[in-house]
């Protein structure tokens, strides 16, 4: 379903995805993790086409998205639906405004239509009666929540989260995760996350890409991720730092 | 070598602003005849950009056309010429002073607004999720506010000239002393359609640099607070600039098309 092929993405001088390639099929979902910093959100963007690679391909589908216009993306990304780090909510709608942003400007849908399916995944979410409310007047967990319900009710095939659990307490991280577990489940997607929180990664992903110096250094089921000997990714994975190598 | 680098730098930037805009007023365009803009956000950016506009409009108008008559008179008086106070009032505010001050205080109120506002949805990664909602940022953003302030600053260069010229004519004939009749006569006598129409099509222009420049500073801003700081300050210093140099050249080419 999603194919990317020797990735390169440079800024200015500094390289931050160096030949990056692997393959995500329908329905799976896969964790990419790697270091603050180490190109996981680069990543995530290229998939999506809100970044252009310098070399290398985005298959979406079979179709190469690595070159195409802005217009011609529009109709890609109706497949996707992305959860931002900080939720990115529209400051100046509600959340019913927000959520149902993607039917609202589709045309196809009638505004008592609208507000049905809004309701349906604020009740999916956990949060139902918020319609009114404005994004400034919502907890950084029940964000992430109207985001998620917002990437999801246009019914895409592939769900994208760039860091979900960052900055949230860790029940409200746990909530998460199990709502990322139930999107899954219930509505058959893919889901590919974004994190270095390994306690998420390790319920989420049935895989996970190990992103370090620019390149995919691990791909695998994620108990074996969890089990490696491999000194760097048990490092990583315990949070075992070496201070010659801390950059921030 | 640094200030031969610096100057080339800036040269660059000069050159790849000017390119960024053209990009997006063609975007614009396209848009225009591709996609139906929403009616109740040109309503809104209408309000937001036409409607709030118009008190620093209307006072900067009345305060510039009394001063303009007052400076006036005093020089016409010592040549006995008082009653051609307010035609040269008239003359200026409908196709120079008018169209030029609405311009500026436009582009400090409204270019500062859009390119903050926008800026911080490129910031807080608003456009990205637009994007990604199958929504191009042009249509959604862009559009209704190049549209709004299209519409809208015809209509408050108008209510500048008008409030220009009827304080001139407070100042002129109440405070001054000068003949009524004369003055109105006069200024009816030497304000042309052409003038009028001359600050009708300067003013278009200057609302499509507004809408363009802010619109453009605030989706190409560079990342945080400062970057968002740095966008407005540009957008209000590029769209003020723009009108000033746009005005001269436009009055000399208007000039000769228009008599």
């Amino acid at each position: 379903m999603i194919e990317v092929r020797d990735l390169k993405r440079s800024f200015g001088t500094h390289c931050v995805l160096d030949g990056v390639s692997f393959r995500i099929d329908a329905g799976e979902a896969v964790v990419i993790m790697g270091r603050s910093g180490g190109g996981k959100s680069v990543l995530l963007k290229h998939l999506v086409g809100l970044l252009s690679p310098d070399a290398g391909e985005v298959l979406v589908d079979g179709r190469n998205i690595a070159n195409l216009g802005e217009r011609q993306m529009l109709e890609v990304r109706s497949k996707f639906g992305v959860l931002f780090q900080g939720a990115a909510l529209f400051d100046s709608l509600t959340v019913a405004e927000n959520v149902g942003f993607a039917l609202s400007r589709s045309g196809k849908c009638t505004p008592a239509e609208v507000a049905n399916r809004v309701a349906e995944m604020l009740d999916m979410v956990e949060l139902p009666g918020i319609q009114d409310k404005k994004p400034a007047e919502l907890s950084g967990g029940m964000r992430k929540r109207v985001g998620l319900a917002r990437a999801i009710v246009h019914r895409p095939a592939i769900v994208l989260y760039d860091e979900p659990t960052t900055g949230l307490d860790p029940v409200v991280s746990d909530s998460i995760d199990q709502l990322i577990l139930r999107v899954c489940e219930q509505m058959k997607v893919t889901s590919i996350v974004v994190t270095h929180d390994m306690r998420s990664a390790r319920r989420i992903g049935k895989r996970i890409l190990y992103l370090r110096d620019r390149r995919i250094y691990l791909d695998a089921p994620t108990e074996a991720v969890f089990a490696s000997t491999d000194p760097v990714v048990h490092r990583f994975v315990n949070g075992i730092s070496i201070p010659k190598e801390i950059t921030f | 070598m640094q200030p031969v680098a610096d100057i080339g730098n800036f040269a660059l930037r000069m050159v790849a602003d000017l390119g960024g805009f053209a990009l997006l007023a063609g975007e614009v365009l396209r848009s225009l005849v591709s996609v139906r803009p929403s009616l109740r956000d040109l309503i809104y950016q209408l309000y937001s950009i036409g409607v709030k506009s118009q008190s620093v409009v209307l006072i900067t108008g009345a305060f510039t056309g009394m001063v303009l008559c007052a400076q006036a008179f005093f020089q016409f008086q010592k040549v006995k010429m008082e009653t051609g106070t307010l035609a040269l009032v008239g003359v200026s505010m409908s196709s120079e002073l008018g169209p030029v001050l609405t311009g500026l205080m436009v582009a400090g109120r409204v270019g500062a607004a859009m390119a903050a506002e926008l800026g911080t949805m490129r910031v807080t990664e608003q456009v990205d999720a637009l994007r990604t909602l199958a929504t191009h940022p042009v249509d959604y953003l862009v559009v209704p506010r190049f549209l709004a302030t299209l519409i809208a600053m015809p209509l408050l260069t108008i209510e500048a000239i008008a409030v220009g010229i009827g304080s001139a004519y407070v100042v002129g004939v109440h405070f001054l002393g000068i003949d009524a009749a004369y003055s109105w006569a006069h200024m009816l006598k030497y304000v042309g359609k052409s003038d009028i129409a001359m600050g009708m099509f300067k003013t278009l222009c200057f609302g499509m640099i507004i809408a363009l420049v802010g619109c453009y500073k605030g989706l190409n801003c560079r990342e945080g607070a400062e970057g968002v700081g740095h966008a407005t300050t540009e957008a209000v210093v590029t769209a003020s600039i723009s009108i000033l140099m746009s005005n001269f050249f436009l009055t000399l080419a208007l000039r000769g098309l228009l008599e």
